[in-house]
This record gives C-alpha cells, sequence and structure tokens, in this order.
C-alpha cells in the first residue's frame, strides 16, 4: 500500500492543520451559516489560491489527456535520428529525445494513460470499495465478517510488491490491467473509511426515525447513511488519484508496467535515467510534469478536507 | 487482553490462507496460460519429451491441473498449504535451491535497508514536528509543512534516480578524486549503488531515500498532534504546578502526541518493504524485493508464494503489535 497510504495518511491525518484560514474567513462563513455544507464548501474553496491554481493545473493535463492535439500538431513518432537528444529550443521547447523524437508532443501524449489509469482505477474503487463498506457497515453480522476478512487480504498484500506480482503474473501489461491491478489491491482502503462512517451513523436517531416510518433498506443505506459518508471518500479519491499517478509512473519505470512504443510520463522517465548528468532536461520535463500532477491532486484532496469538515466552521 | 491476541491471532489463519490461495490461482492461472515455466530453461533449445517431464516432475510443476485452463488447482494448494505450516517446507525454486534459503541470503540486506529508513524517518522526522508544532505559523512551521508536501508528491523512484546520480555519481565521483576522502565514505556512503565490500555504509544511502516519504509524513503527523496537544488541559495543569518547560513537553505532551506517530511507524514498515522493492532496483540492492521481482519474472510459483506469505505474516503480526503498543502508551484503551 506504500504510496496511496503514506500520501493518505500524511493528508488525512493532519485535520488541525488549518491552512490558509484567517480569522475574518471564519467570521464570514458563520455569518453564511444557513446555506448548505456543500455550498459553504465551495464559497470557500473557490477563495482558496491554492486550491484554484491546483484545480487549473489538473485542467490543464486533463485537456493534454483528452485532446493531445490542442497543445501541439506534431507526431510524436515521426522521428529522425539526425536528431538525438538535441537540447531544447524555441520550436521544440523539450528538445528531442534519444531516437530523436519531438520530446515535448511526447510529453503531451504522455498525459493520457496516466490518467486514465488513475481514472478507472480510482472510479472502480470508489463503486466496489463504498459499495462493500456500505453493505459491511450497515448490516454487520456475517456479511461484515466476510467482507472483513476479504479486505484483510488485499490489504495485508504490500501494495507495490502486489502489484509487481500480479502484472508480471499477467504478462499483459497495458492500461486495462495496469488500472484493474491498481483497483483491486486498493479497494479495501476505501471500503474501510465507508464502513466506519457508516457505522457511526446507523444508529443515529434520524436513521431510526426513518426506519419507523417504514423506509426500506435501500432507502436507508443510499438516502440516509451514504450521504454522510461521501465527504470522506471524496477527499480520499482526490488524493488517491494522485497516488494512482505516481503507481502507474512506478510500476512503467520498473519495467512492468506500459511498455515502449506507447507513450507515458513513467516511460520518458525509465528510458532517460541514464542520460540525466549530460541531458538532465530528458528527466527534469517529464518528472515535473509528474510531480506536479501528483501534488496538484493532494493539495485538492487537503482543500477539500479542510473544508468540507463541520468541525472546522 | 490475552482474548483479545488470541482473536486477532485466529483472525490471521483466514487472511494469510486467502492471500496463499490469491497467489497460488494467480501463479497457476499464468502456468495454465503461458506453458509450463521449465522450457525456460532450455533457452532455445528443444528438450527431449522425457527429459522435459522428468524435470517438471522433479520441480513441482508436474500436477495435471496446471495444464486446464482456470482450473483452481485446489490439491496442490492443500499440499502447498501443508508443505508450509506442517513440515515448514516453502519448496524450491528453478536451480532447486530452497526458498528457505534464498530469503535467509536476501532477508538481511532488506533488512538493514528497513532499519536505516525507520530510524531515519522516526529521528528526522519527530524532530522537525516537534520543532514546527511548537512554533505554530512560524518560519520553521511553513517551512516543515511546505517542504512535506512536497517530498510527499515525489514518486520515490524519482527520488532514488535523483539522488543516485547527483550524489552517489557527481558529488560520489568529485569525492573519489580526492586523496584525503576515505575509501568508506568516498567509495562506500557515496557510491552509486550496493557495494558487497561496503555492506552497511553503501545502503545508508538507500536506506534514507526509502525513508523520505514516510519521513515527510511522520513530520506531518507529530506536527498536527502536538499542536493538537499543546493546548490541552493537562498541558496547562503541569505548566501551573510549575514544571520545568523540558519536562511540560519532552515528558507530558510528546509522550501522549506520540501515538499516532507510532502507529503509523508501524504500518509504514509493511508500506517501505514493498518501497524497499524500488529502492533495492534503482541501487542494486540483492535484497528480498529483487527476489520476489525475479521470481515473478521466471514463473517461479514456489517462491512469490513462500516470500510473499512471509512478508503479509510479518506486516500482520506488526500491525497487532502496534496494536497491543497502542495500549501501553494510552491507558484509556483497553482491549477487553
Amino acid at each position: 500500500m506504500s504510496d496511496v497510504t503514506s500520501a493518505g495518511t500524511a493528508v488525512g491525518g493532519a485535520p488541525g492543520s488549518g491552512d490558509g484560514r484567517s480569522p475574518e474567513k471564519t467570521s464570514k462563513s458563520r455569518k453564511e451559516r444557513n446555506a448548505s455544507l456543500w455550498a459553504d464548501a465551495r464559497r470557500q474553496l473557490v477563495r482558496d489560491p491554492v486550491f484554484m491554481l491546483a484545480v487549473l493545473y489538473i485542467f490543464v493535463v486533463s485537456t493534454m489527456a483528452a485532446f493531445p492535439r490542442l497543445w501541439t500538431s506534431q507526431d510524436p513518432r515521426a522521428c529522425n535520428t539526425d536528431m538525438s537528444r538535441l537540447s531544447p529550443s524555441w520550436e521544440h521547447p523539450f528538445g528531442f529525445n534519444t531516437q530523436g523524437c519531438d520530446y515535448y508532443s511526447h510529453a503531451i501524449y504522455g498525459a493520457r494513460p496516466s490518467m486514465v489509469i488513475a481514472i478507472a482505477a480510482t472510479g472502480g474503487i470508489v463503486l466496489f470499495g463504498g459499495l462493500m463498506g456500505l453493505l459491511a457497515g450497515y448490516y454487520g453480522g456475517w456479511v461484515d465478517g466476510v467482507i472483513s476478512r476479504l479486505m484483510d487480504i488485499f490489504f495485508s498484500l504490500p501494495f507495490l510488491l502486489g502489484a509487481i506480482v500480479f502484472l508480471t503474473l499477467i504478462k499483459k501489461q497495458n492500461e486495462a490491467t495496469i488500472a484493474l491491478v491498481l483497483f483491486l489491491l486498493s479497494w479495501p482502503t476505501i471500503a474501510r473509511i465507508i464502513r466506519g462512517s457508516v457505522i457511526s451513523s446507523r444508529d443515529l436517531d434520524y436513521v431510526q426515525a426513518a426506519k419507523a416510518v417504514g423506509a426500506s433498506n435501500g432507502r436507508l443505506m443510499f438516502r440516509h447513511i451514504l450521504p454522510n459518508a461521501i465527504a470522506p471518500m471524496l477527499v480520499y479519491a482526490t488524493i488517491v488519484l494522485g497516488a494512482f499517478v505516481a503507481a502507474e509512473a512506478t510500476l512503467t519505470f520498473l519495467g512492468i508496467g506500459l511498455q515502449p512504443p506507447a507513450q507515458s510520463w513513467g516511460i520518458m522517465i525509465s528510458a532517460h535515467d541514464v542520460y540525466f548528468l549530460e541531458h538532465p532536461w530528458l528527466l527534469l520535463f517529464p518528472c515535473g510534469l509528474l510531480i506536479g500532477t501528483v501534488l496538484s491532486f493532494i493539495l485538492m484532496g487537503d482543500a477539500l478536507r479542510d473544508a468540507l469538515d463541520p468541525k472546522f466552521r | 487482553m490475552g482474548r483479545y491476541v488470541i482473536r486477532r491471532l485466529l483472525q490471521f489463519i483466514p487472511t494469510v490462507l486467502g492471500t496463499m490461495f490469491l497467489l497460488h490461482y494467480m501463479t497457476s492461472l499464468a502456468i495454465q496460460f503461458s506453458g509450463n515455466p521449465v522450457r525456460a530453461l532450455f533457452g532455445d533449445r528443444t528438450p527431449p519429451p522425457a527429459l522435459l517431464q522428468a524435470i517438471t516432475d522433479r520441480l513441482g510443476y508436474g500436477d495435471p491441473c496446471l495444464e486446464q485452463k482456470g482450473n483452481p488447482c485446489f490439491g496442490l494448494f492443500l499440499d502447498r498449504v501443508s508443505g508450509v505450516f506442517l513440515h515448514f517446507d516453502f519448496g524450491i525454486n528453478m536451480r532447486r535451491q530452497e526458498v528457505t534459503d534464498l530469503v535467509a541470503n536476501a532477508i538481511p540486506f532488506t533488512l538493514k535497508l528497513l532499519v536505516i529508513a525507520i530510524v531515519f524517518e522516526a529521528v528526522v522526522g519527530i524532530a522537525a514536528g516537534v520543532w514546527a508544532g511548537l512554533r505554530g505559523g512560524s518560519f520553521a512551521d511553513n517551512l516543515v509543512k511546505i517542504s512535506t508536501v512536497f517530498v510527499i508528491s515525489v514518486p520515490i523512484f524519482v527520488l532514488g534516480v535523483v539522488v543516485r546520480e547527483f550524489i552517489g555519481v557527481k558529488f560520489g565521483n568529485i569525492l573519489r578524486d580526492q586523496e584525503w576522502v576515505p575509501d568508506v565514505i568516498a567509495y562506500g556512503f557515496f557510491s552509486p549503488g550496493f557495494k558487497p565490500d561496503y555492506p552497511f555504509a553503501s545502503l545508508l544511502i538507500p536506506g534514507m531515500v526509502l525513508g523520505a516519504v514516510a519521513l515527510a509524513t511522520t513530520a506531518r503527523l507529530t506536527r498536527t498532534s502536538i499542536m493538537e496537544n499543546i493546548r490541552a488541559d493537562y498541558v496547562r495543569t503541569a505548566r501551573a504546578k510549575g514544571l520545568a518547560n523540558k519536562r511540560v513537553i519532552g515528558v507530558h505532551t510528546l509522550r501522549n502526541s506520540l501515538i499516532p506517530v507510532i502507529t503509523y511507524l508501524g504500518v509504514d514498515i509493511g508500506s517501505a518493504m514493498a518501497g524497499a522493492v524500488v529502492t533495492e532496483s534503482i541501487f542494486n540492492v540483492p535484497g528480498i524485493g529483487r527476489l520476489v521481482t525475479n521470481a515473478a519474472r521466471t514463473g517461479e510459483a514456489p517462491v512469490i508464494i513462500g516470500v510473499v506469505t512471509m512478508l503479509v505474516l510479518v506486516i500482520l503480526l506488526v500491525n497487532l503489535l502496534v496494536d497491543l503498543l497502542y495500549a501501553v502508551l494510552d491507558p484509556r484503551i483497553r482491549y477487553e
């Protein structure tokens, strides 16, 4: 679980940090008390420059991933070995890689696999992990027992080690299998978050009232209990997106992620780490883009947690 | 307490068996779909069928269910489980070496790496966290806060590669050119990879790289927890009693603040083991990570199952110990 949990604890475990909350802001939010939690959170987030910068960066990277043609008209596969490892110039801002391909277009096209894998895996853990956590927390008893043991199995497998073993054994490394492996190894974390939050709100008075009125199990779970768990889930999902971008690059760097004819930041880093001392830009550009993306997701999650926690109002 | 420990130990059984079955099924599927891994021993030559059959049987890949696609091979799984738990027999690899021997050879390196990483992150992380937490909002606080976010967002392999090239190669080369620098420092500590001649010195930098991310997390956790506790009533009481500041911070505040930090450090042992795979491959350390990676590449099922099961057991035990330590540190927590 290395990357995922460390980032999660790092940010999730630091609730009292109070980043960027000046006293006047608190008094203002007190005046607007009657607004809902989400409206309050939105107002606070829009005013947070760190959050807005992170959102802007993620927006830029997402457009790179979705519409690479907006950013470059060059073909990353049109290569000329005469140009091998030329320095950055005005027409080619990132220079050329070893095969003499334009490095800037490589970097732009490299955003897609990272984002696709991160979004697919995160979507998977939110849906499946969320459902498992909801069922385990709501029904308790043997359902909880079975699901908890199942979570333990995946939880006790170290994240990177498990990913390496699975991906090497599958022998077919593409975006789908990487996303699947990341999903398999990290759904228990989100299930645990939801389970805890469901257990703590299952016996609240308003839920009992809804039950007394005759609400069905499904309605109780999805209408009355689940909304309590949405906020921590959203925070964790944001952070985990960054962790998955990093995990994809790490697996690719180790040679068991995406394979070379594809373009990805991980491939760019692993192909050029030996040229670091002579041609540092070959490593710095992909590393910079990668770190920026991970950082933005973590900062977004941090700001979201502060905004969505009613204790801080 | 005793009942709690027994209940937790009993819960290990389904977890470990489940993990083993998962790995067993994955490796069996890999063999069923991509063919007998023993063939790899012969390279591009075609072995006589009788020889291939004999070697396959001897290495333990002769079970007929390994040729039926999708078959979960329960019989083979039962054999493996009883081998591991009844006879302490983890099987052999392709070169007929015992898995237990392979692990015994690899574990000292990984263990050293882990100890260096944990000590580094605990000492530096807690010190930085206390420093920042006592001076909330100051320059020190902001420095720690911002630098830790950056460290957390750098993937460990990027950090490893950059450190290896900058410190190991570039700075190390300068040192190696100087005559007055002792060899332990120039060739050991600042070497770009693991050197068998300097088994401890050359592991220091890889260990620090491994501990770097967790160090940032530790610092942040300590900082928050100190900031919460410094305002608590019992700290005010201690001050009102006229205790020296050193004692108020060092004993009263710190002891309570370190509870979440110690939990995190315990949990981190597990993730550091996985992170060691990356660090070991960057710095070329012949540890557990490399053992598992190579075994996965050649499809040596007993090695994968054996080593990962051992790691999982270690992680489960460490987690249990952390939970028990929790009760020792915090008298409010009781396990009935």
